[in-house]
């Protein structure tokens, strides 16, 4: 909440004087125009300028990898807007990209891990940690359930075909290395796809 | 080609793709090019946006592109059309194949080969005379009864046989001729449905903007690879963009629009089953892959730049195993897993049916809604033992278990649902740091502006920690199964209070660094093979070339005096080249075809190439090296000064594909797997090679089915993306299409009574589904071989979740798969079309 | 093709602040007060993606509508309202004169016809001189501007509006339509809808360049081939009626206005009430000014428009 001056009898007087339009009018100024200028319209900026942080993003949609600044305030995002310094979009955007400030801010978003037990019809909130232990022991159980380490004929295969994942073509590069080396160089995983076949 | 070098073609013809809707900013180029006099051609089975601003629309059937471009290869070729200096010079036009080879136009749309008990190829016989030329694809191995790399080794002893004067019978340019000799501009028009005055018109446009002076580009997205012929699609595109010299070169090129923000790059550090970063293949327990020494020994290739696969294998071993790798455990070659099969979407959403996957983790994917049989997909998942989500709202797939459609029709109820299911919140864009890889391979960075709300991460921080987590659980195991784990390099350093990971970090990984001092490499050539450089993925390294110098993050455009080709805007793969195989924008002698299309040439005087855009090829090697035969040169040694196409064996633009194509050597049409008609061409009604999974859970029905008779073509529309989950969860977008609908011609509208916005259902032996219809004139019938046949669109955006809803397309499609992808075949399929709705529970919110 | 010179002052991830003077970059304009600015829509570029509706309601933190398939080709969001102040109207012709579907178009937008539709902000606009408490006002950069702490509601300007633009919000009664961005105008930055749209169909600038830049397209578009392109609302066009003066906002269009959804002679209503309505003005004024001096001396505070964040 703002705190809210206390204003003075003559102050406000003043401000009324200031804004009034006839004066206005009369020193010359038109009532369709300048006189008819309000408050609101003489205080008006872009709120852009209330930015203390502006980085570059890449559109998060389509492969055509328009860039966009990021304009932030006390940590929270006010706008997303096309970066007019880019080859590719030079400032445009297409309306999915031009949606991107309601993507981040929009109301379906959630900000909480989830579970739904086995068999059980709710939701349930968890922590964040107690959702990364579980989820850690049951890939480690499944893992050391189906591993693989040779077929019959002696060929070594080091992998287990019971842990799947999908996902990765809107994600960063250095994510997919991350699920790369972890799923298949670390845990032996073969089923690992992304949207590149949908 | 760069998405804005299409503002220098003087033709663009966009096919397989709905450019302005799904591509909107790419397509500005489009009209730049437009503006500068050159033919927009949209070549689609809809009339689009795309079409609405182009000179020229054709339509064709869905799934008939292939007729199509062979018809304009063989007007090429017909009509003596095509770039002669360009493509004697630098394809393998000349080359001799083998002469056990036998085309389509001889076995009734089978190549020679054919193996009826596996349904498979052998490949010998598509081969060069005397001579086997490897795949340049990821998976450079295949299957001789000889060995394979006895074989290869032979493009080491001398030049490919060639016969310059192109009479000999097999050589490529007569085998090409008599391939196409029957794609004449009738046979077009009855296969495609296209007037042969439109196609003749578009096959002319092309030609007249291809030349010295001239360059014309192709586009193409989905709508090419959504088919069980899909990369002979592209193919056919190549060969078109090779007989007419417009690869390589300014305004030429064949551009992939891609899309999804970072595809590409999950392509070139594949988050995909068969390959390892950088596209080298992911070893294979069924080939002889079983010792480095063999993986090596079948994959590398003796000639062209795959030759140091070597060095990038080892260095990426190197960055995942560190210390771990050492020359005595083969660099830690056995800690990899190796594939059994095809381990793609589509036969995993089987795997997981039968029980055979147990656990599934879902990095912002939505596959209830995106894949194919929806219907099949939301009941595995009740298969499974648990699955993790990670996205930013709850999708259809994370609330298949009290939402989806077996829910719904009480054939499952949560309490029989045993999955345990955790539902994640993602960080979006502005919430975390990293690289985006473009439809163009540009690597971009992004900032990290703000945090995420509440426990929202990014996928680095859940894989990291989870991985932190793993290492932890394994780190006193002595079980030899436990090694690959407990030897994986995992020490990116964290910061902040949420533990982020270092993404910096982990870019310098993948970028490469020398072993011994942890420096960077600044390009791929410093790679080794003797464990002394790291390197996550070859093709990237140059994006952090030193210390303080990341390239992606680099916001250095080219001003309006500057080349176009904007080097100090993030970085392209490989070492900041825009074009690939720009050498051929040069001729023979190493000068531009024309001073009106220059991008690189030979510089004599300071003996190097130079030019607008970084070459590819050897920098100091003249236009005039042979190589040197009798010593039996290997790798780039073996290319000669005028072979630009360096990552083929033989450094020829592949006219003709000896190896690495499942489905044959010449792109050829087939009709899709399910077809309302019999296919014109060849006795051969499918792609032979096709992947089909046909069980009671995924249904097909045979050609010309009267119980669905309409060609059906599933699509995207501008206002969303994909799956939809993020713009049907924002108003803005939501309201702008909101609703899921289908668009029917009216000609088949009057038959059956359908008015817009009446209800209808559509079927296919998988489902059904209801929408609304939407009466459009963009929409037509086709006349093919005397038959009309109806053609119904589907977006396929919608699902019950978010504020624009509607039934899930892909209830309709089938699994089934292109031969070299596995890619599905959602383009080009039949439905069934009545007025009306299903009689059935509401479902979801 | 090169990006604007200035661009490359600016070679950092992360930016100080805003690029002053943004719209040099994005449109080649320097915005300065005492100039006239404006929109030149040239819809032979127009994709229909409607990003300009998009970046508009994201910027102006505008709701949807209502949600539902209107059938009406891929127009969804019906018609400019106080939540839509860019529409894009779709027209499907895509059979040609012989009634069979067309192959081969003329240059540029054809045979599905889509227009970005918005505000002209008319040079005399009509709207304006209908308000009775001078919510409407012409601003620094020669545009209308409905002005929300002054608005109450009235609706005058709504019947005036000879293009149906102006609307009165069901959520807190009073007048919106288009602002030209004027909050953006001061910062130097271009409109939300022109900034975005990917193939400059909306273009923005100074009034007299853009007539000029839209004048020379016609003459191009006629040379490609585009024989029925003209310009509606430039000065001594179709749509520069009826005493409206031209248009600040004005179209290139290549079918007849109507197919658009635009009138073929616009008129000021104004034209013929003006000597009432000018009494009438002068009453409401003097009430207003002694009720407004009431209210300043009983209520202190800054008013604003309430709108600017929320989002539905």
């Amino acid at each position: 909440m703002k705190t809210i001056r206390r204003r003075t009898f003559a102050s406000r007087a003043l401000n009324f004087v200031r804004e009034w339009s006839l004066p206005r009018q009369a020193a010359g100024q038109s009532a369709y125009a300048e006189a008819a200028k309000s408050r609101y319209s003489t205080q008006l900026r872009p709120r852009l300028e209330e930015a203390d942080t502006v980085g570059t993003n890449i559109c998060p949609y389509c492969a055509v990898g328009c860039a966009q600044l990021v304009y932030a305030k006390n940590g929270r995002v006010i706008h997303v807007e096309g970066d007019p310094r880019s080859p590719i979009n030079q400032g445009t955007l297409c309306p999915k990209g031009a949606a991107t400030f309601g993507w981040l801010t929009s109301d379906q978003r959630m900000s909480q891990v989830l579970y739904r037990a086995p068999y059980s019809d709710r939701w349930e909130p968890k922590p964040l940690d107690w959702a990364m232990d579980r989820i850690a022991q049951l890939t480690k159980r499944t893992r050391d359930e189906t591993f693989v380490r040779t077929l019959p004929n002696g060929m070594p295969v080091n992998h287990t075909l019971a842990i799947a994942s999908l996902g990765g073509a809107t994600l960063d590069n250095e994510e997919n290395y991350a699920i790369k080396k972890l799923f298949s160089g670390g845990l032996g995983m073969v089923w690992i796809e992304n949207q590149a076949r949908v | 080609m760069p998405q804005w070098d299409l503002a220098n073609a003087d033709a663009i013809l966009v096919m397989g793709s709905n450019m302005a809707e799904n591509h909107p900013i790419a397509f500005r180029f489009v009209l730049q090019a437009k503006e500068k006099g050159a033919t927009i051609i949209h070549a689609d089975p809809r009339f689009t946006r795309t079409s609405a601003l182009s000179d020229m629309h054709a339509p064709l059937r869905a799934g008939s592109d292939i007729a199509f471009l062979g018809g304009i290869i063989r007007h090429i070729l017909e009509n003596d059309l095509w770039f002669k200096n360009y493509v004697l010079g630098y394809t393998n036009i000349s080359t001799i194949i083998d002469e056990r080879f036998q085309d389509t136009s001889e076995l009734d749309g089978l190549f020679s080969g054919w193996n009826e008990e596996k349904q498979t190829y052998q490949y010998e016989s598509w081969q060069y005379k005397d001579m086997h030329v490897p795949a340049s694809l990821a998976e450079h191995f295949v299957n001789t009864t000889e060995s394979f790399s006895d074989c290869t080794k032979r493009l080491k002893k001398g030049p490919t046989p060639k016969d310059l004067t192109l009479q000999h019978p097999n050589c490529v340019y007569q085998i090409l001729k008599r391939h196409y000799a029957a794609y004449t501009p009738e046979m077009v028009e009855r296969t495609t449905g296209c007037p042969k005055e439109t196609f003749l018109k578009v096959a002319d446009a092309l030609v007249r903007a291809s030349g010295p002076d001239k360059t014309a580009a192709i586009c193409y997205a989905v709508g090419w690879t959504h088919h069980s012929t899909g990369v002979q699609m592209i193919r056919a595109a190549a060969i078109i963009q090779l007989l007419l010299g417009n690869i390589g070169r300014p305004g030429g090129g064949i551009l992939a629009l891609r899309g999804h923000s970072s595809i590409q790059g999950s392509t070139d550090i594949p988050t995909l089953y068969n390959m390892l970063p950088g596209y080298l293949p992911q070893p294979h327990a069924f080939k002889p892959h079983g010792t480095l020494k063999d993986f090596f020994g079948v994959e590398e290739t003796p000639t062209g730049w795959w030759s140091n696969f070597p060095k990038y294998m080892i260095s990426l071993m190197k960055a995942w195993y560190g210390d771990n790798a050492v020359k005595e455990n083969d660099w830690g070659y056995d800690f990899l897993p190796k594939i059994v099969g095809d381990h793609s979407q589509q036969p995993l959403t089987l795997a997981i049916r039968d029980g055979l996957v147990k656990g599934l983790f879902l990095l912002g994917q939505n596959p209830a809604v995106g894949a194919s049989n929806s219907a099949l997909v939301q009941r595995s998942l009740a298969n499974l033992d648990w699955m993790v989500v990670r996205d930013f709202t709850e999708t259809e797939t994370a609330s298949f278990w009290h939402k989806g459609r077996p829910v719904r029709d009480g054939e499952l109820t949560p309490q029989n649902i045993k999955t345990e299911v955790f539902l994640m919140p993602g960080s979006l864009a502005g919430e975390k740091a990293g690289t985006f890889t473009n439809t163009h391979r540009l690597v971009q960075w992004h900032d990290k502006v703000v945090d995420g709300p509440g426990d929202s991460r990014s996928e680095l921080w859940f894989i990291h920690h989870l991985g932190r987590r793993l290492k932890e659980l394994y780190q006193d195991s002595a079980d030899p199964k436990d090694k690959p784990i407990r030897s994986l390099t995992w020490n990116y350093p964290v910061k902040g209070e949420k533990e982020d990971p270092d993404v910096e970090a982990v870019l310098k990984e993948i970028n490469g660094y020398t072993v011994a001092d942890g420096k960077q490499i600044s390009d791929p050539k410093y790679l080794q093979d003797d464990g002394s450089t790291a390197c996550g993925c070859w093709i990237y390294c140059g994006v952090f070339p030193e210390e303080g110098h990341n390239q992606a993050r680099s916001r250095r455009p080219d001003g309006p005096d500057g080349p176009g080709t904007h080097l100090g805007w993030g970085f392209a793969w490989p070492a900041n080249r825009r074009t690939l195989y720009n050498r051929a924008s040069a001729d023979l002698q190493g000068k531009p075809w024309s001073e009106k299309k220059t991008l690189v040439w030979w510089n004599a005087e300071k003996g190097h190439w130079e030019g607008k855009d970084n070459v590819d090829f050897s920098q100091e090697k003249p236009p005039d090296y042979r190589p040197e035969w009798s010593q039996e040169p290997s790798g780039m040694d073996a290319l000669g000064g005028d072979d630009p196409f360096i990552m083929i064996a033989d450094g020829r633009g592949a006219l003709y594909v000896p190896s690495g194509l499942k489905d044959g050597p010449l792109p050829t049409h087939y009709e899709p797997v399910e077809s309302p008609v019999r296919n014109p061409l060849y006795g051969q009604q499918h792609n032979p090679a096709v992947k089909i999974w046909q069980r009671s859970d995924n249904p097909l029905h045979a050609p010309g089915d009267p119980r669905y008779p309409h060609a059906l073509t599933t699509y995207r529309l501008t206002e969303h993306h994909s799956g939809g989950t993020p713009t049907r969860s924002v108003a803005t977008t939501a309201e702008l299409q909101p609703e899921g609908f289908c668009e029917i011609p009216p000609e088949l509208a009057g038959e059956l009574g359908i008015r817009t916005l009446d209800w209808v259902v559509l079927s296919t032996p998988r489902g059904d589904i209801e929408t609304k219809a939407i009466v459009t004139e963009r929409l037509q019938p086709f006349q093919l071989n005397g038959q009309s046949v109806f053609q119904i669109g589907l977006p396929w955006h919608f699902g019950w979740r978010g504020y624009a809803t509607g039934d899930i397309a892909n209830v309709l499609t089938a699994i089934v798969g292109d031969p070299n992808t596995s890619m599905h075949e959602n383009k080009a399929l039949t439905c069934g079309l009545r007025k009306g709705r299903l009689n059935r529970p509401a479902q979801g919110d | 093709m090169g990006v604007p010179a200035r661009a490359l002052d600016y070679a950092d991830s992360f930016l100080p602040g805003v690029i002053p003077q943004e719209a040099e970059l994005t449109a080649g304009v320097r915005i300065e007060p005492g100039k006239s600015y404006g929109f030149f829509t040239d819809t032979t570029l127009c994709i229909g993606c409607k990003a300009c509706e998009v970046a508009c309601k994201e910027w102006n933190a505008l709701p949807a509508d209502d949600l539902g398939l209107k059938g009406t080709s891929y127009d969804n969001t019906g018609s400019l309202s106080a939540n839509t102040w860019r529409h894009v109207a779709f027209v499907e012709k895509i059979s040609g004169d012989e009634g069979t579907r067309v192959t081969e178009m003329q240059p540029f937008q054809s045979n599905w016809l889509m227009m970005s539709d918005v505000c002209k902000h008319c040079h005399n606009a009509p709207c304006l001189e209908a308000c009775p408490t001078g919510a409407l006002f012409r601003t620094e950069f020669d545009t209308v501007v409905v002005q929300p702490d002054i608005c109450n509601g009235c609706g005058y300007c709504v019947p005036a509006c000879p293009f149906g633009v102006v609307d009165l919000s069901p959520d807190d009664g009073k007048a919106h339509k288009c602002t030209l961005c004027y909050d953006r105008l001061k910062g130097g930055l271009e409109p939300a809808c022109a900034k975005s749209c990917p193939t400059d169909s909306i273009q923005f600038g100074e009034v007299p360049d853009l007539v000029e830049r839209a004048k020379a397209r016609v003459v191009d578009l006629h040379a490609k081939g585009a024989r029925n392109a003209y310009l509606y609302g430039a000065p001594d066009t179709p749509g520069a009626t009826g005493g409206l003066g031209h248009l600040n906002a004005f179209f290139l269009l290549t079918d007849r206005p109507e197919v658009y959804n635009l009138p073929t002679a616009p008129t000021r209503a104004a034209n013929r009430v003006e000597p009432a309505l000018t009494a009438g003005l002068v009453t409401m004024a003097g009430l207003a000014l002694t009720a407004a001096a009431v209210f300043a001396l009983a209520k202190a505070g800054p008013t604003g428009p309430g709108r600017n964040g929320e989002i539905r």
